[in-house]
């Protein structure tokens, strides 16, 4: 029997350590059922009623205008790229471009996926659909990724959004930063749809009647990629791919940057989200690009609130809540030696330290245990 | 005939919220409308074994306070995924300022 370490608490090794299974068929999933880390209750810090009620409020307004203005960079960068095409200065127009097409679709497919950016659901729904298939994330299949890791943020075998299982990838995270691995991935998944199959993983969490929509849906990305690539070949040209595909790869390390400070080197198996995610102060463009994901305790926690509260939100759980990362650069100081320290030992993470006014953190069942 | 049973005074509800009552061993989730309407469903989300009374009622839809699960509150009408399944409801009326189910 080999007993893990669990929040900081070492129990005896009878073994080395033994590398965990992240998949949501293995042994690591039955376990976190078994240990009652599934489907858990988990700590929400005290706010009252009647604040959370004004914060929770839907307002069309902001998002309208969000949606508004990123439409209209995305279209004077493009035109901007057309023109200057066939010289170096298209770098730069299409540089925007993909930020805008590859990374600021991350949280727009996340915002509108909650429904909560807009106040009117076609709304959300609309821009849900776009913004997926900018990201390359199947808009059905993610929406239950997504709600699965609401339910067991960073529970091993349980949550299918784990940014980097230990011991961690770093070709992989470096690889992520163009979706070099993610972005292929996703596209042999929409071949599989396209024939009307879902993986192991993917039926653990995708109910029935959900199905032919991911079926659908991945047919009509094949023939969009199949419009595109047609184009690209008939003009001798891949200007038509730089607007619909290669974005969502060369665009794409805005949103690692900002994504990578969500939940990387911090607790797993927790049941408490200010133990397993963090919140970093961003400069006004990134919030922009981000809808304001960098409140990311205060999201998980409190994932009624629409993306232009989450300030607010945060000012109100101060007192609560480890205290914020200055910026980029605090975050990755402590990211980028967690991954290194995790490569050589993965039981490993960084220990969110809580103030002296909040309560205490709620990690859960002591231990995971598992069988030799 | 039904099953009445008294829940709480009318006003123990705010305009557009929710409360939650256990009764034996039932949870059910009790609404009052903008328009002082009062309604009553299942107190678990069909998703998930969440409280909906830890949500909030916009617009008379109840929302799922974990993963943003939307149920109409007078016909339970589940509202798009990740609710899929209708809540059930029950038949409320106010009498003498007190809120009464019939969970029969």
């Amino acid at each position: 029997m080999v007993i893990r370490p669990f929040y900081g608490i070492f129990v005896h090794m009878t073994a080395e350590f033994t590398k965990r299974d992240y998949s949501l068929v293995g042994l690591d999933s039955k376990l976190a059922e078994e240990n009652g880390l599934a489907n858990a209750e988990w700590y929400a810090s005290d706010i009252p009623r009647k604040r959370m009620k004004e914060l929770i409020q839907r307002r069309n307004g902001p998002a309208i205008r969000d949606t508004a203005i990123w439409f209209i960079l995305l279209i004077i960068s493009g035109t901007a790229g057309y023109m200057l095409w066939g010289s170096w200065w298209a770098i730069i127009p299409f540089m925007i471009y993909g930020v805008l097409y590859g990374s600021a679709s991350d949280s727009r497919w996340h915002e509108c996926g909650h429904r909560t950016a807009f106040r009117t659901k076609w709304m959300n729904d609309v821009v849900y659909e776009i913004a997926s298939f900018m990201v390359l994330r199947e808009s059905v299949p993610w929406r239950w990724s997504h709600t699965r890791h609401h339910t067991d943020t960073i529970i091993v075998g349980r949550d299918p959004e784990i940014p980097s299982p230990r011991p961690p990838d770093l070709l992989g995270i470096a690889l992520a930063v163009f979706s070099l691995k993610s972005g292929p991935k996703e596209l042999s998944k929409v071949l599989l749809h396209c024939t009307g199959r879902l993986n192991a993983a993917e039926e653990t969490y995708i109910p029935e009647e959900e199905r032919n929509k991911v079926y659908r849906n991945a047919r009509i990305w094949v023939m969009i990629f199949a419009v595109v690539i047609a184009a690209a070949i008939v003009s001798g040209s891949i200007l038509p791919l730089m607007y619909i595909g290669l974005p969502s790869f060369y665009g794409a390390w805005e949103m690692v940057l900002c994504g990578l400070t969500q939940h990387i080197g911090l607790a797993e198996d927790v049941l408490d989200h200010r133990l397993n995610c963090r919140t970093v102060y961003m400069n006004r463009v990134s919030r922009f690009l981000y809808w304001e994901m960098n409140y990311h305790v205060e999201h998980h926690m409190f994932p009624m609130v629409p993306y232009h509260n989450l300030g607010k939100l945060h000012e109100e759980l101060k007192y609560d809540m480890p205290v914020p990362y200055s910026g980029f650069l605090e975050a990755y100081k402590e990211i980028i030696p967690a991954l290194f320290r995790q490569v050589k030992d993965p039981t490993y993470y960084v220990k969110r330290e809580l103030p002296s006014s909040a309560k205490p953190a709620m990690p859960g069942p002591v231990v995971a245990m598992m069988p030799e | 005939m039904g099953n009445w049973i008294q829940v709480c005074q009318a006003e123990d509800i705010e305009a557009e919220d929710v409360i939650r009552f256990d009764h034996g061993d039932r949870t059910f989730a009790i609404y009052r409308s903008n328009d002082d309407q009062y309604y009553a469903s299942d107190g678990l989300c069909t998703h998930e074994n969440v409280h909906l009374a830890g949500g909030f009622v916009m617009d008379n839809i109840i929302e799922c306070p974990k993963h943003n699960g939307r149920f109409d509150i007078a016909t339970g009408e589940a509202k798009g995924a990740p609710a899929c399944i209708d809540l059930r409801t029950y038949p409320v009326k106010v009498e003498g300022g007190q809120v009464v189910i019939d969970i029969s």
